[in-house]
């Protein structure tokens, strides 16, 4: 019997031929990513544990991202926590303040197609845009991943969705995802796998596919996966073994359910307040008056995020009362955006552009709001109180959407 | 685990999130304790100080959605929440309430029929009774009840580690 992307993965990691939804496996742990915010509370754990040495130092990705630079005194204490476990217990990889964790882990090159992946984030689930599985977890099985390198998994059955056409113009891979999630509904995909193909997903870039699956946890999915191909090979920076070539869902394989999507069918899409899949047409949320406007997070802070900011807003001023916030997800893609003449156009239409980092998404500074002001952001919440006061109005939409937003001082 | 117990319920809705039950803002607070009385604050501020040892939370779909944040099965046990009874609950916080001790059980459709206030009787892995009516649960998995067994996963890495507890 064919098998899904997700079953070939955990079949490949625990050497057998098939596995199947339901099973409860062990799987050997590729590498895992730590955040500032958990370290404390991992370490803690770690040693009530009663460890004395991590599984594999090498493996152990550190990250900080949610509280750099810091905004209140006491988030210094998570950076004395991670430099002392890095420091005891040899710790190889760490990140002080090079951009936002899940954009890093690809980035950086610390996942690679096949790969198995846990981290201390929700957003974990991002790094299946390389055909890798990676899923959050709470720090208490972090400690115990450290200890052993090993977790307990279920195997996940898998809803498969086919895109195929092209999409319209000012149409983006989040409109892609805002619409899957808002026909799935926020729990509609828990406990499972997601599966994206189709031409418009072969088409897609890999910064693309990134947004679709950093926001596959916003329908609840444990993972969401695309095949590799070429443009991860090269992204990734290796050439791809059987293993990785053969990770497409088979087209005898099983799955729970099946959306089925023409690309010219979708339109620029909004989340409204207060729920991710709360989901309308922009066109039908027109004329409502905003404060902010966030183009960052590590949903669509990418350069192309960027650039596509840049060119609804090249020699064009915003609005004299919308406050606009960049925040590019990484130093690399700021780096690059500064190169290529993207922030400058961004500066010039009135931008404050912030240094790479979780920024506002995460809602302790750069720009948080109070009762009832609104703002248009690229990131993947629109939660009570993630930016500020619990009567903040928050709608997620792409960074073409919000530039736009961001003009007009309405939707 | 299998005793049952009779507690006071607290009502909540479908998607109560993990921002809800503890905001990031209070994710630098040194401990749980400190943490606990901002519980639930974005969407119930009050309730927090109304909640008793031994109160059981009934809730709607997907509970605890949103972030991996371990401190949300850890304040709501903190707030002395016995259990929490839900149409469904959200993969992440179900694995962090298991690895906490925090007893999870699920229950269809129980949130549209007991009243806040009210009390029920769990027997767990078999039912719950609520105004002489029994509502079937299922039990969770061997490998799950281990954990819950030794007292969370903490404690069953001591135990592989040699050490006691």
């Amino acid at each position: 019997m064919g098998q899904t992307i997700i079953e070939k993965i955990i079949a490949h990691n625990i050497g057998v031929k098939s596995v199947k939804p339901g099973d409860i496996v062990t799987v050997n742990v590729d590498r895992v990513m730590l955040d500032d915010i958990m370290i404390a509370f991992v370490n803690k754990k770690f040693e009530e544990m009663g460890f004395s040495k991590v599984w594999d130092p090498e493996k152990i990705v550190l990250i900080y991202d949610h509280f750099v630079p810091a905004s209140q005194v006491d988030d210094t204490r998570a950076y004395k926590a991670g430099d002392d476990f890095v420091d005891k217990y040899n710790i190889k990889n760490i990140h002080r303040s090079d951009g936002i964790c899940h954009q890093l882990m690809t980035e950086a090159g610390y996942v690679k197609p096949g790969d198995i992946v846990f981290g201390t984030d929700s957003h974990t689930t991002t790094y299946g845009c390389v055909g890798a599985f990676s899923t959050g977890i709470g720090y208490t099985e972090m400690a115990g991943i450290l200890g052993t390198g090993q977790l307990w998994v279920k195997v996940p059955s898998t809803i498969k969705v086919t895109i195929n056409g092209n999409l319209p113009e000012g149409v983006y891979s989040k409109d892609v995802i805002l619409r899957i999630i808002g026909d799935l509904t926020a729990a509609g995909a828990t406990y499972q796998a997601l599966e994206f193909c189709g031409d418009t997903i072969e088409n897609m870039s890999i910064a693309s596919r990134m947004t679709i699956s950093n926001m596959a946890i916003e329908a609840g999915a444990k993972c969401a996966l695309f095949t590799p191909d070429s443009k991860t090979a090269e992204y990734c920076d290796i050439t791809l073994n059987e293993f990785q070539m053969n990770l497409v869902g088979d087209e005898d394989a099983v799955y729970a359910k099946e959306l089925v999507y023409k690309a010219e069918d979708f339109v620029p899409n909004m989340a409204c307040p207060s729920q991710v899949d709360a989901i309308k047409p922009v066109s039908e949320l027109k004329g409502t008056k905003i404060d902010q406007v966030f183009i960052g997070s590590c949903t669509n802070g990418r350069l192309e995020d960027l650039q596509a900011a840049a060119a609804v807003l090249k020699n064009k001023t915003i609005c004299p009362y919308v406050k606009l916030i960049i925040t590019p997800a990484s130093r690399k893609i700021y780096k690059a955006a500064l190169a290529d003449g993207t922030l400058e156009i961004l500066s010039k239409a009135g931008a404050m552009i912030t240094h790479p980092g979780c920024g506002l998404c995460c809602g302790r500074a750069g720009g948080i709001l109070t009762d009832e002001e609104v703002v248009v952001s690229t990131n993947n919440r629109n939660f009570l109180g993630r930016m500020g006061t619990s009567k903040v109005k928050i709608y997620l939409a792409s960074p073409a959407t919000a530039a736009m937003c961001a003009i007009k001082g309405e939707i | 685990m299998s005793e049952s117990f009779t507690g006071r319920v607290w009502i909540l809705g479908n998607d109560i999130d993990t921002d809800i039950i503890i905001p990031t803002d209070y994710l630098a607070l040194n401990t749980v304790k400190e943490m606990a009385p901002f519980g639930f604050s974005p969407l119930r501020p009050e309730l927090a100080s109304l909640i008793k040892e031994g109160d059981i939370i009934v809730a709607g779909s997907n509970f605890g959605c949103g972030s991996s944040r371990e401190q949300a099965p850890e304040v709501v046990k903190a707030l002395g929440i016995k259990a929490v009874i839900a149409d469904s609950f959200a993969r992440i916080f179900f694995r962090n309430a298991i690895n906490n001790g925090l007893l999870l059980i699920e229950c269809p459709g129980l949130s549209q029929i007991v009243k806040e206030g009210d009390e029920i009787t769990v027997v767990p892995g078999n039912h719950i009774t609520y105004e002489d009516k029994d509502y079937p649960i299922a039990s969770l998995p061997e490998n799950l009840m281990e954990i819950l067994k030794a007292g969370g996963l903490v404690s069953a890495m001591r135990a592989r580690n040699g050490l006691t507890d």
